[in-house]
């Protein structure tokens, strides 16, 4: 193998070399656009910081904090990151593709009840009032709440979109290295909701 | 419901003057007429010339770094003409502004605010973008951007957002807020029409734009280096697009967070930023620094980069001091995001805060300061020619450094609560931004357009051009620093002290000095092109280049490098060249692999901007429409197969061959005769002795 093949950089590279070589590029890119959506979601959080005690005389942190809904939607969420865990090791050692199907479909099914939990809960918050138009704090809630709703709902017709191509081609090395990308996502997902869960709800009624 | 929204027929600004017709309607229904003529002329053209075919797949589906980084710089130079013909209404409606001033001050709002948000987004970020993208791929020895359809996707969205601007310009108002867009002013209480939602989608969406390139940029420059270019081997230039990408990376979320907040108040009637119920301006004004300060040096460091890249090339030296130069830029890249409250000293913070801003911003002058001595001792005792861009790097150093210590004055808040919101802020912002970001910009033109058209420009043209650009700044902005300290205030359509008018007078004449200077540049390049062939370049290196960029072809062909090249030093090509071993052949040639042609840049243009068009104007069913299409083509374009464009060994043997053999039939041209006819881009090097 020539010089150029081979990878003479300092740090980053894992030394791999062709099209593999491109994958780490792939999942490299992908690594500053999850820091990049960090950021996004640290200004969305530090805005609610600012903002929880402008409940302006409407709904505040007991009102609209359902523990017994938070932890089942927890469970639900970390279940499907789990499951995804289980896809991506079927998909490492087994190669083998109704295997990592059937994870994909587990994980898919739990953050989908995840998603109807939390649609459940932003019905009652309306019954009672607790709609963004209310207040700041309310604004701030339902903004952070909810883009982190609508990534698990992007995360969820990117699985579909996956789920049928590996249908469609098989586990091949573009299809893997989707899944490795969509896996950090998911996890990523998980990590803001902890910081949701705790920073917003438990830290809320706490 | 009407299909339509809330448009009506006198939305279109083109009626406005024959309607009621006045001064202040005729600028503002002939600037629409204006931009509809040369739309419609340019389409025309296009037609008359049958490139309809070409400019579709040569330009507008094309992935090649170098030409989306050519689209940005005429993105840059179309909206730049706006720009600065708003600039210039300006200055000519205040010559006249004692008490009143030819056009209304509604209008005079909307100017600053297109003017202010067109500048900084829709030309000066298109410059810098158009410069990493020509530039990087090529000085770090890459056929392309890591993501080379993503780089497309960009520069699409940066056009969306510019599009959308053009689009007010003749459909409905622009917001009066400034290109900061201050909530409540911007709110829906306060103007609840299409101004503000113009704003909202052109950043929110271009927004998005320069993250991914951002991103891009990082990639590539972390990945797609030549083998044995280590990170202290790349050129400068490249040094500060890796710290505009990090920034670009990082900066620009808090952007479009504030933009989207900021349109979730006006749409669903939110309280992010409205003055009752909880909401609290301050959160938008600290996110709108947070991004707004490190913007600032996204768009100066990649100029850093050219002026650093310029004394050596025409010092005819190494550049002195390049570790300094690295740990400076590296310095301010970080330093920018720990300043951003010195935009609002005056907002209620406490002294200590507002103190511990300030030194924190004076900071920043240390690694300036190291810079500007580095490129002064790089010229010290160099070869310097005094082209094109040495008249530019001159009115650099000295102009700029004088911007540079109004900012130091500025960054002290009990002297910031004095001149705050004065013309002083001006003549500083301008004073950094004109020397600065548009003379890298056109030195940087100067330097690098032979290298990507294949001829250079005519120096005499570019030099009374320079000087142009140089004396109108000085006129134009200069008096500023007076008029604000004697308090008038920045943003306002008239003043009542006939002290300013004479000051005012001045500014106008520079302002028509900056207008002559950009057209200058067309005839520039209209005189360089009808002179082309005496000016051709074709063997590329005309300058006696350091970096990789100069050992290809001008024009590059597009895949870069006939092979990857190795890199075993800094100024790699300097090197090869003082050690007598530039332009080998390849032992052994390979077929190439480019990425193929894609639309999709085009349709996401398209969609986008029936996005931003249709919100501002609540056509749901339209943007419902361009949100399926762009999440519908995403998907199942992610279905294609693979598909490459394979260049066979043979064609770049061919190409590669017939270059080496013209420049060995060439005879290198030294330095006295660079700008001669003799110069066809194969120097003969003859650098000052280096040690080592
Ligand atoms: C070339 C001739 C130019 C002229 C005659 C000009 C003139 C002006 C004037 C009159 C204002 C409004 C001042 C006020 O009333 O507050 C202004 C604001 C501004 N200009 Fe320029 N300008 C020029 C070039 C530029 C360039 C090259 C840039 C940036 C790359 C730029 C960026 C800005 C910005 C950001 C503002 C602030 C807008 C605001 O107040 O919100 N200008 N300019
Ligand atoms: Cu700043």
């Amino acid at each position: 193998m020539s010089q150029v093949e081979q990878n003479v950089h300092p740090g980053m590279n894992l030394g791999y070399s062709g099209d593999t070589k491109h994958a780490e590029v792939n999942v490299f890119g992908f690594w500053l656009f999850l820091m990049s959506d960090l950021v996004t979601f640290g200004i969305v959080f530090a805005v609610f910081g600012t903002m929880t005690g402008a409940t302006a005389g409407g709904p505040g942190p007991e009102e609209v904090t359902n523990l017994h809904s938070i932890a089942l939607q927890t469970a639900l969420l970390l279940g499907s990151s789990f499951g995804f865990s289980w896809a991506s090791l079927s998909m490492k050692y087994h190669d083998e593709r109704w295997r990592t199907l059937g994870w994909l479909a587990i994980a898919a099914t739990s953050a989908l009840g995840f998603l109807v939990i939390e649609f459940i809960d932003f019905l009652h918050w309306i019954e009672i009032g607790a709609v963004p138009q209310r207040s700041g704090y309310l604004s701030a809630l339902w903004a952070l709440v909810g883009l982190h709703g609508l990534h698990v709902t992007a995360g969820l017709l990117w699985m579909g979109t996956i789920t049928a191509q590996i249908l469609r081609f098989g586990l091949t090395d573009k299809v893997k290295s989707r899944v490795t990308r969509m896996g950090l996502y998911w996890h990523f997902l998980d990590v803001v909701w902890v910081g949701i869960f705790s920073m917003v709800f438990l830290a809320g009624v706490a | 419901m009407n299909i339509f929204g809330r448009l009506h027929w006198d939305d279109l600004k083109l009626w406005e003057v024959f309607h009621d017709f006045s001064i202040d309607s005729l600028v503002a229904s002939g600037a629409a007429w204006g931009a509809v003529f040369a739309f419609v002329a340019l389409i025309g053209w296009i037609t008359y010339l049958g490139r309809w075919g070409w400019l579709y797949r040569e330009w507008l589906t094309t992935v090649d770094h170098k030409k989306i980084g050519i689209m940005y710089m005429i993105m840059g130079f179309v909206m730049f003409a706006r720009g600065i013909a708003e600039g210039v209404a300006m200055r000519s409606h205040q010559a006249t502004a004692l008490d009143g001033g030819v056009l209304s001050a509604y209008h005079y709002a909307e100017l600053f605010s297109t003017h202010g948000t067109i500048m900084i987004f829709f030309v000066a970020m298109p410059f810098i973008n158009g410069f990493i993208n020509y530039l990087v791929p090529l000085q770090i020895g890459s056929r392309d951007m890591a993501f080379p359809m993503l780089n497309q996707i960009s520069l699409a969205l940066t056009a969306t957002g510019a599009a959308l601007c053009m689009i007010s310009l003749v459909v409905g108002a622009f917001e009066t807020g400034g290109w900061t867009a201050y909530p409540p002013f911007t709110s829906a209480a306060f103007d609840p029409g299409p101004g503000p939602d113009y704003w909202v989608w052109a950043i929110a969406i271009s927004g998005f734009g320069s993250t991914f390139s951002g991103i891009n940029y990082s990639v590539t420059i972390y990945k797609m280096r030549a083998p044995g270019m280590k990170f202290m081997f790349m050129p400068v230039f490249t040094w500060t697009a890796l710290c505009t990408g990090i920034l670009m990376t990082f900066a620009l979320p808090p952007l479009t967070v504030a933009a989207i907040m900021q349109a979730l108040d006006r749409y669903l009637d939110f309280h992010f930023f409205t003055n009752d119920l909880g909401g609290n301006m301050m959160n938008y004004a600290n996110l709108f620094w947070m991004f707004g300060h490190p913007e600032v040096y996204i768009l100066i460091l990649p100029a850093y980069g050219i002026f650093s890249e310029l004394v050596s090339t025409f010092g005819a030296k190494r550049i002195y001091g390049y570790t300094s130069l690295v740990i400076a830029t590296m310095s301010i890249a970080v330093l920018s995001f720990m300043v951003w409250l010195h935009h609002f000293f005056t907002m209620g913070n406490s002294a200590t805060v507002n103190v511990a801003f300030g030194i924190a911003t004076g900071l920043i002058a240390i690694p300036t300061g190291v810079k500007v001595y580095v490129w002064m001792t790089t010229l010290w005792r160099g070869r310097i020619r005094f082209t094109v861009p040495i008249v530019y790097m001159a009115g650099f150093l000295i102009l700029f450094t004088i911007g540079g210590f109004s900012g130091i004055i500025l960054a002290n808040p009990s002297i910031n609560w004095q001149v705050h919101n004065t013309q002083f802020v001006v003549a500083h912002f301008h004073n950094v931004l004109l020397p600065g970001l548009l003379f890298g910009t056109l030195a940087g033109v100067h330097i690098w357009f032979p290298k990507a058209f294949g001829f250079r420009l005519d120096e005499r043209a570019g030099k009374i051009t320079a000087m142009l650009w140089i004396v109108g700044f000085c006129l134009t902005f200069l008096p500023l620093y007076v008029v604000g300290l004697m308090g008038y205030p920045r943003r306002s359509a008239a003043f009542d002290d006939p002290a300013f008018v004479p000051y005012m007078i001045v500014c106008v004449i520079g302002a028509f000095i900056l207008l002559t200077a950009f057209a200058g540049l067309f005839a520039t390049l209209y005189i360089s092109i009808r002179n082309r062939d005496r000016l051709a370049v074709p063997l590329g290196d005309p300058w006696d280049g350091r970096t990789l960029e100069w050992a290809t072809p001008s024009p590059p062909p597009p895949w870069n490098f006939p092979v990857i090249p190795e890199v075993v030093s800094r100024d790699a090509f300097a090197k090869e060249k003082s050690e007598g071993r530039p332009y080998v052949l390849p032992p052994e040639y390979r077929d190439i692999h480019l990425p193929p042609p894609t639309a999709a840049g085009l349709v996401i243009f398209l969609a986008t901007t029936a996005f931003g068009f249709a919100m501002t104007w609540y056509m749901w069913w339209l943007a419902i429409l361009s949100v399926v299409v762009v999440i519908g083509w995403l998907v199942m374009r992610s279905f294609r197969e693979h598909e490459e464009v394979v260049i066979p060994a043979v064609e770049v043997r061919r190409v590669n061959n017939a270059w080496i053999e013209a420049i060995q039939l060439g005879k290198g041209v030294n330095r006295d005769h660079e700008t001669s006819s003799a110069n066809r881009g194969y120097a003969a090097s003859d650098y000052l002795k280096e040690g080592a």
